[in-house]
């Protein structure tokens, strides 16, 4: 590991340092701020927490393994994740679950322009709706009904807030990709959870209204 | 400034380059003026702003219970 990486703090620097001698406690403090972000990027590929735990792991320790190679040309969480990208993506192949998800992609998500299909009015979320029960029910349904392509920009970049250079880093796809498939995601999303809104999830009151084109 | 018109078709294209702050000042302009004026697309972009906010708090991406417990075990045991 260089010790110049420009993208660690010294704090991390230090840890990995003691981790590479064998420390494994400096190890665990290294991965435990990333854990969430470590299973979250396995769920947005095998939407299985069984499935993603057991890859969350497998990717800890490869990474624990590779980690006298890492040269802090990223920031180590971001490395991480992408190590378990990398190892997701091979439980799908091993268990063969590719086969079916490339012919549920060829058939429904081409990198082709997606428009709109509801214009229903959605104003802002009252704070206090976002916790109904019913809204996040919808909002499991949409994200799982998405193509697995479309999910892990969406969980990258959404749910664990990493930039569009991160996100296409982690996935191996370039910018510009990344950007078509959130826009992708977002609208597939809205499209997904925007008939609910007729009042299915909001208080009681007339928050929301249908404003539809013809 | 002068504000050029711009399509709905455009304005979905950008809508999520527009959410994340990354398109420039002039088609930021073009895509506010065409909100105040669309009903359907300020809809479209007010619904896909709530849905980045819901996802954003990754309410349904919990680490299952004793996930950190079971992860120190294994990198102990490795």
């Amino acid at each position: 590991m260089s010790s110049t990486g420009a993208n660690l703090v010294p704090a991390e620097t230090e840890l990995i340092q003691r981790a590479c001698q064998g420390d494994k406690e400096a190890f665990y403090c290294l991965v435990q701020p990333c854990e969430r972000g470590v299973f979250t990027a396995a769920m947005s590929i095998l939407n299985n927490a069984h499935d993603a735990e057991e890859v969350a792991q497998e990717a800890v320790l490869k990474a624990l393994t590779a980690l006298p190679r890492f040269r802090g040309e990223c920031k180590f969480s971001t490395w991480l994740i992408q190590i378990t990208i990398n190892e997701a993506r091979l439980k799908l192949r091993r268990d063969h679950r590719h086969l079916y998800e490339s012919l549920d992609e060829q058939q429904t998500d081409g990198e082709g322009e997606y428009f709109p299909k509801d214009f229903a009015d959605w104003r802002d979320i009252p704070s206090e709706t976002l916790q109904r029960k019913e809204l996040r029910e919808a909002l499991k349904r949409a994200l799982d009904s998405l193509p697995p392509k479309y999910r892990e920009v969406l969980i990258l970049r959404d749910v664990q807030h990493l930039s569009i250079q991160e996100t296409a880093q982690v996935l191996g796809v370039t910018e510009g990709n990344v950007k078509t498939r959130l826009l992708r995601a977002r609208l597939q999303m809205r499209d997904a959870l925007t008939p609910g809104i007729d009042g299915s999830w909001s208080t009681g009151k007339q928050e929301f209204e249908k404003v539809r084109p013809w | 400034m002068r504000v050029i018109e711009i399509s709905c078709l455009e304005v979905w294209r950008e809508i999520s380059n527009y959410l994340d702050g990354e398109v420039d000042a002039e088609l930021r302009a073009r895509m506010e003026a065409h909100f105040k004026a669309c009903g359907h697309c300020k809809a479209v972009v007010d619904g896909t702003r709530n849905v980045v906010k819901l996802v954003g708090d990754g309410i349904e991406y919990q680490v299952p219970e004793g996930f950190s417990k079971r992860l120190y075990a294994k990198i102990k045991g490795k």
